[in-house]
């Protein structure tokens, strides 16, 4: 009795540790096809047009800073761009995650008459492809003149049909209806409520979304490319594209590979920060019931 | 860049020395250059110049070869009293041509402020905009033939339109070579000397047969059968669409026969231009590249240790056919308000030989001025990375054989979709017929008002 | 006392509308106008020949009745599907292994932190870079090619993208790499929500890792679970960037690898709005189908399913 049990036991962490072995290699493997991708960007951007031409290399090479002093030194507005780029992506985020947060909120915690038709409505929206509405969008946005602006990529955002599905379903799952109900009962105003009760519970849907929104705005292409037209409105992506669309005098692989790790360095850092809320579990504690 | 700054220095002292025969077959600049500054008709012309283009070479030759041309930032300049407004959109995914066609089309109704005035063209779309109304003729902008007859014709070809009225012109010319590998011409053909080498790729049967003379030696001919295709499509005799119908001209087929039968015997493979498979023959393995002085000067890793330029080990020859890749056009714009500075800019970059021939000086760009380039054709001039060969009479050969009256606005679809097709023919996963029939469901979608011919 | 109540949930459910009123009103400038347009414009023939608008006339179905009288559309179709699912399976599953290991407490894997933040890396650069790097590394004179010929696998070099299965799979692989650290994060974000006390108690009651996963952790994730299912599905339909910027827009070989969205675009280069409108509204109906049928298989009893749990937590409390 005693032996069986004893032997269930040992079974037991054995298979722990045989899991935690896989779990190990898997993960293992996984990293590095995650950070390669990395390693072979920053040993391109290290090296010459000419030694990028001649084929793929495993060292780096000695053309960093020489890249980079070409890029800056040319006639792109890098530092603009980055700017917008910051500008754009930052307040996308925000937004589309604020206002999501608010619409989801809006079909999680009342009933009103219209709500039997808003849900499904704002889930066929997600269906539409966007590339479908982009040239509508940019003949929209030219006659309203907001074209060459800023605005018109930021403010579509507060309609994010995809974060506000992840916000409904993350509330389903996380945020219990007595909490705001006991705020009214404190008499909490709504959209207090809203704001002080509802948004903390939902930091991490937040930060998720609000990664995510960041990193697609921030790597669009296709619509700014068509909105935007004076330098010093241009996002990173679209100075990229101009950079390999560089004629033949001035073209060189070195910059565009510089200018690439030059674009996702912000991004790394912007995500590391939230990548806290993820990581840490911000949102334990604060739902029990 | 140690090469080119090498060439730079000769084509300076050789241009200097030109001067004077270019500047008497060159255009009479006397009249145009002033007028822009202090004529009292510019005056009621607009303050704005708005220029539309992908990139900055443009706006690098205006800023370095147009007198009156002060820029205030990377976006704007002024010259004179107007301000120079640069619209620069990339073109990729099709993007500066979206744009340019969206403003284009809302022209009529814009303030004048916001008229385009000048836009830029590459050859393989120019006749988009050639044959419309949106471009201006040259000539209209008091451009005379006389002014322009020092361009080589292709570069006009490219410009007019079905009326046979010039839309556009160029600062530059690209004619190509062929350029070949020296070492392995000597190891395979016995000779590295241009005129002999010429005879073993004089037209395409004998070029085809030097094919397998090199594959034996395990060489390719070519780096991919694309390099080869301009130099087909540059000499066809019929339009990619005649009564909007879709043709393929007798030269393209021959292309598709010639590269079919290359890559099944492995004497070339099928990759893409600028990938990294197509740039490997840089380095070496590699017969030949077909391609203008650019491409040999500064996009053949010239500047890398061990790579074929730095050794000096390219020769250049005609080849079995004349062409050009590259070059970029300039258009006025229907509606410009600024017709005299238009006019100015245009007679100053593609007319004045004295500009042009600094534009070579500083930029080693090959000028659309055939007196200016035959004058340092003659000269003593020699490229290092030809191993001292001087090229520049067979470009300018090559210039004056090109014929390009065969174009239509569909040509830069067609090249795209017919290359994209046959690569499926050429590595044997269609037949032709299923490849062709690939081609047409292509231009249909791009193209939706053309007709599939009946077989 | 009944009256009053009701009063009260009038008054508080007409915020309801005002909370609605942001994303309304942006989406009817942004989206829905430009959408109505679609929808109208695939009644007509309209389109660009060069700088020349041709119609807009209106023609009825008729680009309905082209769309599917070449059958095109429905190979197109099939790519996308076939390359979704190669993309799916693999990515789903090891993102539910990721999910459920960072979550597992028995497992206490070290440095977990670390993995977690590395797993969305991939999604920060941008697909056209990606594809860059793919070019280099998968070219016939590449790493990869000269990897397989030196351990003997292969003779000569492979090309990769000029064959229909390793370019759909090189599709595949590059859009799974791009999207699970994207799926995980989902995942857990779900996983965190779930009250530990739920785990805490399972312990106690001697479940092993498998049975919480099962019992606890799925049925709890699943609102997350159908968003993944039918946003992965939904971006499968638009499956666009990936293969357009590997095959440079062909869908090689021989269009094996055009998906839905890529045969749209290629409307939208010569502004075919009829054309282009006739797909989007197929695209749309197909969507609205397929994520019908995945609501109604995962989704239907999702908080019933929570809610018992809940339950059974609090009774055995």
């Amino acid at each position: 009795m005693e032996e069986s049990k004893n032997n269930n036991k040992v079974k037991k962490s054995m298979s722990i540790h045989a899991r935690r072995a896989i779990a190990y290699v898997v993960l293992i493997l996984v990293t590095f096809l995650c950070l390669f991708w990395f390693y072979v960007l920053f040993v391109n951007a290290t090296r010459s047009n000419g030694e990028l031409q001649k084929g793929f290399s495993w060292v780096p090479s000695t053309h960093l800073i020489e890249n980079f002093k070409n890029l800056s030194a040319g006639t792109l507005p890098i530092w603009s761009g980055l700017k917008n780029s910051v500008i754009v992506s930052g307040l996308s985020a925000i937004l589309s995650v604020y206002f999501s947060a608010m619409t989801a909120y809006a079909i999680h915690a009342y009933d009103f008459k219209l709500k039997r038709f808003a849900y499904p409505f704002i889930l066929m929206i997600m269906m539409i492809p966007t590339q479908v509405t982009a040239l509508g969008f940019v003949k929209l946005v030219k006659n309203i003149s907001l074209d060459d602006s800023l605005i018109p990529l930021i403010c579509t955002t507060i309609a994010a049909p995809v974060t506000f599905f992840y916000m409904k379903q993350y509330m389903d799952s996380s945020l219990p209806m007595s909490l705001v109900e006991a705020a009214r009962m404190d008499g909490c105003g709504e959209l207090k409520t809203f704001n002080r009760i509802v948004m903390p519970i939902m930091k991490p849907a937040l930060a998720v979304q609000g990664i995510f929104t960041f990193v697609s705005s921030w790597n669009n292409y296709f619509v700014p490319a068509l909105v935007l037209q004076s330098d010093d409105k241009k996002t990173l992506p679209i100075l990229l594209a101009q950079l390999r669309s560089a004629d033949w005098l001035k073209f060189d692989m070195g910059q565009v590979y510089m200018m690439i790790a030059f674009s996702i360095f912000p991004v790394i850092v912007v995500y590391l920060f939230l990548s806290r809320y993820i990581v840490q579990g911000v949102a334990l504690g604060s739902v029990k019931e | 860049m140690r090469k080119a700054q090498t060439m730079k220095r000769v084509l300076a002292g050789l241009a200097a020395a030109t001067l004077a025969v270019t500047g008497l077959a060159g255009c009479s600049d006397d009249s145009s250059s002033t007028t822009s500054t202090d004529d009292s008709e510019v005056t009621e012309e607009g303050k704005v110049l708005n220029i539309y283009c992908w990139n900055e070479e443009f706006k690098s030759r205006l800023t370095d070869h147009y007198a009156d041309y002060e820029e205030v930032d990377s976006t704007t300049g002024t010259i004179g009293d107007v301000t120079v407004v640069w619209n620069i959109t990339p073109s990729d995914d099709n993007a500066y041509q979206d744009n340019l066609d969206a403003t284009l089309l809302e022209q009529a109704d814009a303030d004048d402020d916001d008229k385009i005035d000048i836009f830029l063209v590459e050859a393989d779309y120019a006749l988009k905009y050639v044959d419309t109304d949106y471009t201006m003729s040259v000539s209209d902008l008091g451009l005379t033939d006389d002014e322009l007859s020092e361009q080589y014709q292709y570069t006009k070809d490219v410009m007019t339109d079905s009326d046979g009225v010039l839309k556009g012109v160029s600062w530059q010319a690209c004619p190509g070579v062929l350029f070949y590998n020296r070492e392995i011409a000597l190891e395979v053909l016995g000779t590295d000397d241009p005129d002999e080498v010429q005879a073993y790729v004089s037209d395409w049967d004998t070029f085809n047969e030097t094919a397998a003379t090199l594959k034996e030696a395990g060489y390719t001919i070519t780096s991919t059968v694309n390099d080869t295709y301009r130099v087909y499509s540059n000499n066809v005799t019929s339009k990619w669409v005649e009564d909007g119908e879709i043709n393929i001209d007798d030269n393209i087929v021959a292309w598709v026969e010639d590269s079919k039968a290359l890559v099944d015997a492995g004497y070339t493979g099928t990759s893409d231009l600028w990938s990294d498979d197509w740039s490997a023959g840089f380095y070496g393995n590699v017969f030949c590249y077909f391609g203008p002085a650019w491409l040999v000067n500064f996009s053949m890793a010239a500047d890398t240790e061990g790579s074929v330029g730095y050794e000096g080990n390219w020769g250049a020859c005609e080849g079995p056919q004349g062409f050009y890749w590259g070059g970029t056009w300039i258009c006025a714009a229907t509606g410009t308000d600024n017709e005299t500075l238009v006019a100015d800019i245009m007679r100053t970059l593609t007319c004045d030989a004295d500009v042009m021939t600094e534009i070579v000086e500083d930029d080693d760009d090959f000028v659309n001025n055939q007196s200016a380039m035959e004058a340092l054709a003659d000269s003593d001039y020699s490229s290092d990375i030809l191993g001292g060969q001087n090229p520049l009479s067979m470009y300018c050969a090559n210039a004056e054989s090109i014929d390009l009256s065969n174009t239509s606005i569909y040509d830069q679809g067609c090249t795209e979709e017919f290359q994209a097709a046959m690569k499926n023919y050429f590595e044997g996963n269609a037949t032709y017929e299923e490849a062709l029939d690939l081609f047409y469901t292509a231009i249909q979608e791009k193209y939706p008002e053309l007709t599939v011919p009946e077989e | 006392m009944k009256t009053k109540r009701r009063g009260k949930v009038v008054r508080y459910n007409k915020w309801g509308y005002i909370f609605l009123i942001p994303f309304t009103a942006a989406f009817v400038i942004f989206q829905l106008i430009p959408l109505i347009t679609t929808i109208y414009n695939s009644f007509f023939e309209n389109y660009m020949s060069g700088l020349n608008q041709i119609g807009p006339t209106f023609v009825g179905l008729d680009n309905y009745v082209t769309l599917f009288s070449s059958g095109d559309i429905w190979t197109y179709a099939k790519n996308t599907m076939i390359m979704w699912v190669m993309c799916f399976i693999p990515q789903i599953v090891l993102s539910l292994l990721l999910g459920s290991w960072f979550s597992d407490v028995q497992l206490r894997l070290r440095g977990s932190r670390f993995f977690k933040a590395v797993i969305y890396l991939p999604n920060l650069i941008m697909a056209s870079a990606f594809a860059m790097l793919f070019f280099t590394l998968f070219s016939d004179n590449g790493p990869i090619n000269s990897l397989l010929m030196q351990i003997g696998f292969i003779d000569e070099p492979y090309k990769f993208l000029s064959h229909t299965w390793s370019a759909r799979g090189l599709i595949a692989f590059m859009n799974c790499l791009m999207w699970f650290g994207n799926t995980t994060i989902l995942l857990m974000a779900g996983m965190m929500g779930i009250d530990t006390s739920l785990f805490e108690a399972a312990q106690v009651d001697g479940a092993n890792s498998r049975q919480v996963f099962w019992r606890i952790t799925m049925p709890l994730l699943r609102p997350i679970l159908v968003y993944v299912m039918i946003t992965s599905l939904i971006g499968g339909l638009q499956l666009f960037d990936v293969p357009q910027i590997l095959t440079n827009g062909t869908g090689a070989p021989m269009r094996s690898t055009m998906t839905l969205i890529m045969y749209l675009n290629k409307h939208l280069y010569s502004k075919n709005y009829g054309m282009a409108g006739a797909l989007s509204v197929v695209l749309f109906i197909i969507s609205a189908i397929l994520s019908l049928i995945v609501f109604r298989m995962v989704g239907s009893d999702s908080r019933k399913e929570a809610k018992k749990w809940k339950k059974a937590k609090t009774t055995t409390k």
